[in-house]
């Protein structure tokens, strides 16, 4: 049904897509964990308040969360260009998309941490851990199948926006679809496009909830 | 062991509330290698008095000696240190869902930075300790309360405290689990010296293991002492309700509905008598009715025990002439026993005149 050619092309666009959703969300990771571990302890009566700073982080957190992607990979045009050397291509996608994956991932972040039941937190103070430790030993492990799904959420949220860096000439599976299945009329290209969305989708999705079962200690059956 | 001194706790008032004053006044020692138990109702201040011990509260004023050390005047590093020598135990366990009982456990040492080696040479006598060797690689969602709570002992006991304290380690378990941590605790305490401090809504749990008790209401201590004598000569309003359930003080509401406050024609007097150790097996009763030519009719007995010593109490009718009565009293009081005047005895069809 599909040519050769559009074969190669999907093959490509599915490279592309897995590479700009794994760099950014191995890079959104990489600081959305700490900062929303930062925004989850520095919160009012928690371990280490800092009311200064979880203001500030939060409004920031907020401003990036609340522009429409399609905006912001615009809006944020001269920054791409400055990390990136250049705004075009599928390495510039890669700009914003972490732009918008790391306070994503970071509320998702605190949101679990911040769910971790008080009474472990008192009862490693008990013990003399400091802080730190307590963030390492008690917090994270804790909060670990919480922030399984919410990395799984995150990576699928992230397909559904690199089909959008199209157009900053991104490459990936959307601008695929868009190209040859929408601005040439190839509907068989925009279906094969979609199926192989869905199926990535469902991949990460499944992967994501296996890893939280393994790591959730919580409602075993024994 | 543990000594507070005028300590004081105020909490902030919380939006447009007023300030909470959680501790009051509070002076008290608890020797070494004690079961002190400190009882009082829920918001009496129990949590927040034991929290200050390892200084997860900060009080207000005053000073708390733990092993000699002003706790409230320690650096923070100091008082991570310091929390190294006292253990806590908690009503809801608060174990990390994420990790093994053998991991839990060893949680306390990893945090002080103990090898590997020396980590499963503490852990395996510990889990053996509390019974759960068998439990060793099984996550908390496996186990029932108790063995959660054994879990949470055997990691108290980790960093080989001196002090242990359980804020309503029992609470959350049924009768016979509480009995068997209970247990526990006091051969932990005998066998290592540990000082306990445990604080309880629940006087059996006193009752069952304490040397010493306090009473809490209100932020301050109303009344404390050996439990024996707590229990034997309750003071404070309070401290009598907690008490009358389990030594059964009381007298059953049918004879209560015949008590008179004041002598009617034709009562007689009705006097609650109190026998503590050794005197509460000796024949006294009978000898004093026998000299003094007085029929007791007894109304209601009870024997029971409080940390081993007998502990009776006798509720009689005296029948016979003012001075023998009066004797019988005095003669009562001379042999340290216990009387106390309940009340008039109002004749059955009198009663109903009234
Ligand atoms: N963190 C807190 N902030 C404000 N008030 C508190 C706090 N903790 C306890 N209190 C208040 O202090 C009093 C004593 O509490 P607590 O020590 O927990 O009592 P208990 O353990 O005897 O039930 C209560 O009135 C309670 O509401
Ligand atoms: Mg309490």
């Amino acid at each position: 049904m599909l040519s050769p050619e559009i074969y190669a092309l999907l093959f490509k666009a599915l490279l592309d897509t897995l590479y700009m959703v794994a760099v950014s969300g191995l890079l959104g990771t990489a600081l959305g964990l700490p900062l929303g571990v930062l925004l989850a302890v520095t919160g009012r009566g928690e371990l280490l308040q800092n009311l200064t700073f979880n203001r500030i982080a939060g409004v920031l957190v907020n401003m990036t969360r609340s522009t429409p992607f399609i905006i912001l990979v615009v809006a944020i045009i001269p920054f791409t260009r400055l990390i990136a050397g250049t705004s075009i291509g599928t390495a510039a996608a890669i700009v914003p998309l972490t732009v918008a994956a790391v306070p994503f991932i970071a509320r998702i972040v605190e949101g679990a941490v911040r769910e971790v039941d008080r009474g472990l937190i008192e009862a490693a103070q008990s013990m003399g851990a400091t802080p730190f430790q307590i963030i390492r030993k008690v917090l994270l492990p804790e909060a670990m199948p919480a922030i399984a799904l919410g990395l799984t959420l995150s990576v699928v949220s992230l397909i559904g926006y690199s089909a959008m860096v199209g157009a900053v000439g991104g490459g990936g599976l959307g601008d695929l679809g868009i190209r040859y299945g929408y601005q040439r009329f190839l509907p068989e290209v925009m279906l094969a496009v979609v199926i192989v969305l869905i199926v990535l989708v469902q991949i990460v999705q499944s992967t994501g909830d296996w890893i939280a079962r393994r790591v959730n200690k919580r409602n075993l059956k024994s | 062991m543990i000594t507070f001194e005028q300590l004081q706790k105020t909490y902030p008032s919380r939006g447009t509330g007023t300030p909470v004053q959680a501790l009051a006044d509070i002076d008290l020692t608890i020797g070494r290698g004690e079961i002190y138990g400190i009882i009082g109702r829920s918001g009496a201040g129990k949590s927040t008095l034991l929290r200050t011990v390892n200084l997860l509260e900060k009080p207000t004023s005053g000073r708390v000696l733990v092993d000699g050390v002003d706790v409230t005047a320690l650096s923070a590093r100091e008082l991570r240190e310091a929390r190294h020598s006292i253990g806590m135990i908690f009503q809801h366990f608060n174990l990390l869902s994420s990790r093994t009982v053998f991991d839990n456990v060893a949680l306390p040492l990893e945090l002080a930075g103990v090898t590997k080696a020396q980590i499963r040479e503490t852990v395996e006598p510990l889990l053996d300790l509390v019974g759960l060797t068998d439990k060793r690689d099984r996550y908390p969602a496996e186990l029932s309360g108790g063995q959660k709570q054994r879990v949470g002992i055997a990691r108290a006991l980790a960093s080989k405290p001196k002090v242990l304290l359980s804020d309503e380690a029992t609470s959350a378990l049924d009768p016979e689990t509480t009995t068997q941590i209970l247990h526990l605790l006091a051969d932990i305490n005998k066998r290592l010296g540990l000082t306990i401090v445990l604080i309880t809504h629940e006087i059996a749990v006193i009752k069952e293991i304490c040397h010493k008790v306090a009473v809490m209401e209100n932020g301050r201590i109303i009344e404390q002492g050996p439990v024996f004598d707590v229990f034997a000569h309750p003071k404070h309003e309070t401290t009598k309700t907690f008490v009358d359930p389990v030594i059964n003080r009381g007298i059953p509401d049918s004879l209560r509905a015949r008590l008179s406050p004041t002598p009617v024609a034709g009562s007689n007097i009705v006097l609650r008598i109190t026998f503590t150790g050794e005197r509460a097996t000796s024949p006294v009763i009978s000898a004093i009715s026998r000299k003094l030519n007085l029929d007791l009719n007894i109304w209601h007995g009870q024997i029971d025990e409080i940390q081993g010593a007998p502990f009776g109490t006798l509720v009689v009718e005296a029948i016979g002439n003012p001075q023998s009565i009066e004797a019988a009293i005095s003669l009562l009081n001379v042999n340290k026993l216990g009387v106390e005047v309940l009340g008039h005895a109002v004749p059955g069809n009198l009663r109903a005149a009234v």
